[in-house]
């Protein structure tokens, strides 16, 4: 069996890798794409102690987390056709001002 | 030597296994295309492949041929990544979704291995929710193709293409959610068994009757899914050049086409698995003397086989034909001499049977209904397909509750 | 190295690589590609560890429905390639330092504690879907009715939002 300190040390490092994403990219969509890796670290931690403590309360909650996700996709991405509309780039630096 | 090979014996008989499934799987693709092609010209008052080999048999052979020899471009300013991804996706999903269908409940007893008909193995808990995760992820094999292809009309076939398959998952998961209440386990195992509670029901027993308005939801879902006429807006000839695969030229189109047609074959295994009784028999369980059908039909159609093989033009028909017929009647005959191959037997050929009545509905519709708008499309599937799939959802949880899943 | 672990360190290999792969990719079609990599890995890391049907939502509902989401409006905004401004640059190298040293505290905590859980390999007889769907239908039956809620405001938010202005 696997121990449960080798999923969580993955999860820390996927997490990492996402904040780490967030960071440095500056591509709108990307920065997004980096928030819903740190989620799925942070699912994986969610049911790797659900696995090990043997109750199934962390896979509903990851069952919810993956909801919510689904959710805040839509709705940011929507924010996200519309900045990309108004002022037609994707790169985070130029959206700084609220207005020209 | 046969020390390593009796302590992998489970991993080599699943490599053996793979192959044999993507060999047959193949080669059905194949023949599915010369039955599609006759099937529709028949319907249009025409033959056919009728030229390339006898009835037309060999046509396939000839257009494999074909596509592996004809000239392969990459057109200029695709994203080479995903072009050539694209092709592969869809077809490594659709064949994937192959190997979780059981094709029989007992196992071949071989060397003291237990050998299942179907590669998953048969206590996957969760057999119709893992088909369901594989067609989700097909709608990227599409989007990606159409995106890649760096041209107006495959972006907005691909575009448009990911969104009615997208439209039409929901309704295709919904319509299932009845089946899954009446059975009680996505165990495509256990929904057979299901049905087969009341092996004196015979035909009776099926899902198809308490679940006929979850049957209709998911047989249109389905073709709408693997983009089928009439749902073939995104890739018809007429329509949008040929749509996401217009830059695809031989053999990646070639692989387009296997993942449709496989695809197809698999909507088809799970249409028969979750509405029609899977490996069951039609007639009750106490009617011994069905067990003879399979080779009673094997038999008289081997002897038709010959007896137009003597009697066609060619001299390639008068050698193919009699040894096609000669192969069926062997084989009808093999199952009447060996009681105990006839009995094994039974599930596979009901299971083929099924598959092959709705192979030939999809192709009927193919041949027979025009398309659908675009908009039309969309609106038959949220605003129509949708809301009754939900409707047959709770309808059968008060059926449930009220008379248990009988 | 028994089998469980040499498929866990394959798996999480691709998860780590195909989290790399959507730092480094330039393109945002190829970093979603990445990030579905991504998720197909941790899909079959809940396999491992048995729980079969997170596994399967996680396929269906993130890489089935929300990166294809993501796919599409990459496609549909025309995203081309991103640059790199001197600003993001410098922010680079003192983030991944930061990084490197949030990821090593956590690991290095995770890794004293002093017993190691093992996980359980039997869930318990239920099979998690059944288990699961227990919790949510009697437990957490207001947040699930909730969640419902949301999806519903989200619908309405992201059509509202997406659509073209009627002048």
């Amino acid at each position: 069996m696997v121990p449960t300190n080798y999923y969580v040390v993955l999860s820390a490092i996927l997490f990492g890798l996402g904040v780490f994403a967030f960071v440095f990219k500056r591509n709108i969509i990307t920065i997004f794409m980096s928030i819903e890796l740190m989620l799925n670290a942070v699912n994986l931690a969610f049911v790797a102690f659900s696995q090990a403590l043997g109750k199934l309360d962390g896979q509903v909650f990851v069952l919810f987390v993956i909801v919510v996700a689904a959710a805040e996709a839509a709705v940011g991405l929507g924010i996200i056709i519309l900045i990309a509309r108004n002022r037609q780039t994707l790169n985070v630096e130029r959206v700084d001002l609220l207005k020209f | 030597m046969t020390a390593i090979l009796a302590a992998n014996a489970e991993l080599i008989i699943t490599i053996i296994k793979i192959v044999l499934l993507l060999f047959i799987v193949l080669t059905v693709n194949a023949y599915l295309t010369w039955f599609e092609r006759k099937v529709v010209a028949h319907i249009q008052s025409r033959w056919g492949p009728y030229r390339v080999g006898p009835h037309g048999l060999l046509q396939p052979l000839a257009d494999g041929v074909k596509f592996l020899f004809k000239e392969d471009p990459t057109p200029a300013g695709v994203d080479k990544f995903v072009y050539y991804l694209a092709p592969l996706l869809a077809l490594a999903l659709a064949m994937t979704s192959i190997a979780i269908i059981p094709f029989g409940p007992d196992p071949i007893r071989v060397f003291g291995h237990d050998i299942y008909l179907g590669i998953a193995p048969p206590d996957l808990n969760i057999g119709i929710l893992a088909l369901f995760a594989i067609t989700a992820l097909g709608v990227y094999g599409v989007a990606l193709a159409g995106w890649s292809s760096n041209s107006k009309y495959p972006l907005l076939g691909g575009l448009r293409s990911s969104a009615q398959m997208i439209s039409y998952e929901l309704a295709l998961t919904m319509s299932v959610v009845g089946v899954l209440l009446l059975a009680g386990s996505f165990n495509l195992k256990e929904i057979i068994a299901a049905q087969g509670k009341h092996s004196e029901w015979g035909l009776l027993g099926w899902n198809i009757w308490p679940q006929i308005l979850g049957f209709f939801c998911f047989f249109v879902a389905a073709i709408a899914e693997t983009n089928r006429a009439p749902f073939d807006l995104p890739e018809a000839e007429s329509e949008l050049v040929a749509g996401f695969h217009t830059e695809y030229a031989s053999f990646k189109f070639a692989m387009f086409f296997i993942a449709e047609y496989t695809s197809m074959i698999t909507v088809s295994c799970l249409c028969s698995i979750m509405f029609f009784g899977g490996w069951l028999s039609p007639f009750p369980a106490s009617w011994t003397w069905t067990h003879y059908l399979p080779s009673l039909i094997l038999i008289p159609f081997g002897a038709w086989v010959i007896w137009d093989g003597f009697r066609y033009e060619t001299i390639f028909g008068k050698l193919i034909l009699p040894v096609v017929g000669t192969a069926f009647a062997g084989l009808g005959g093999l199952f009447l001499a060996l009681p105990g191959v006839n009995d094994f037997i039974q599930a596979p050929f009901w299971l083929l049977s099924k598959i092959f009545v709705f192979l030939f509905v999809y192709v009927w519709m193919r041949g027979t209904l025009p398309r659908f708008r675009y908009d039309q499309l969309m609106a038959f599937g949220w605003k129509l397909l949708l809301p009754v799939s939900i409707v047959n959802v709770i309808v059968t949880s008060f059926a449930i509750l009220k008379w248990g899943a009988k | 190295m028994t089998p469980p672990l040499a498929v866990f360190f394959a798996l999480a290999a691709l998860a780590v690589i195909g989290a790399v792969s959507l730092i480094l990719q330039k393109h945002p079609i190829h970093s979603a590609l990445s990030l579905i990599v991504v998720m197909v890995a941790i899909a079959g890391l809940y396999l491992l560890m048995g729980a079969e049907f997170v596994a399967a939502v996680q396929i269906i509902v993130y890489g089935g429905a929300i990166m294809v989401l993501f796919v599409m409006v990459i496609m549909l905004l025309n995203a081309g390639v991103e640059e790199h401004t001197s600003l993001s640059k410098m922010a680079g190298a003192p983030g991944l330092l930061l990084v490197v040293a949030l990821v090593g505290f956590v690991a290095a905590t995770v890794a004293r504690s002093a017993e190691s859980v093992q996980g359980s390999p039997q869930m318990g007889a239920l099979s998690p879907t059944s288990g699961i769907s227990n919790m949510i239908f009697r437990d957490f039956v207001y947040p699930f009715e909730l969640t419902s809620f949301l999806i519903l405001v989200a619908i309405l938010g992201a059509t509202m939002l997406a659509q073209r202005e009627k002048n």
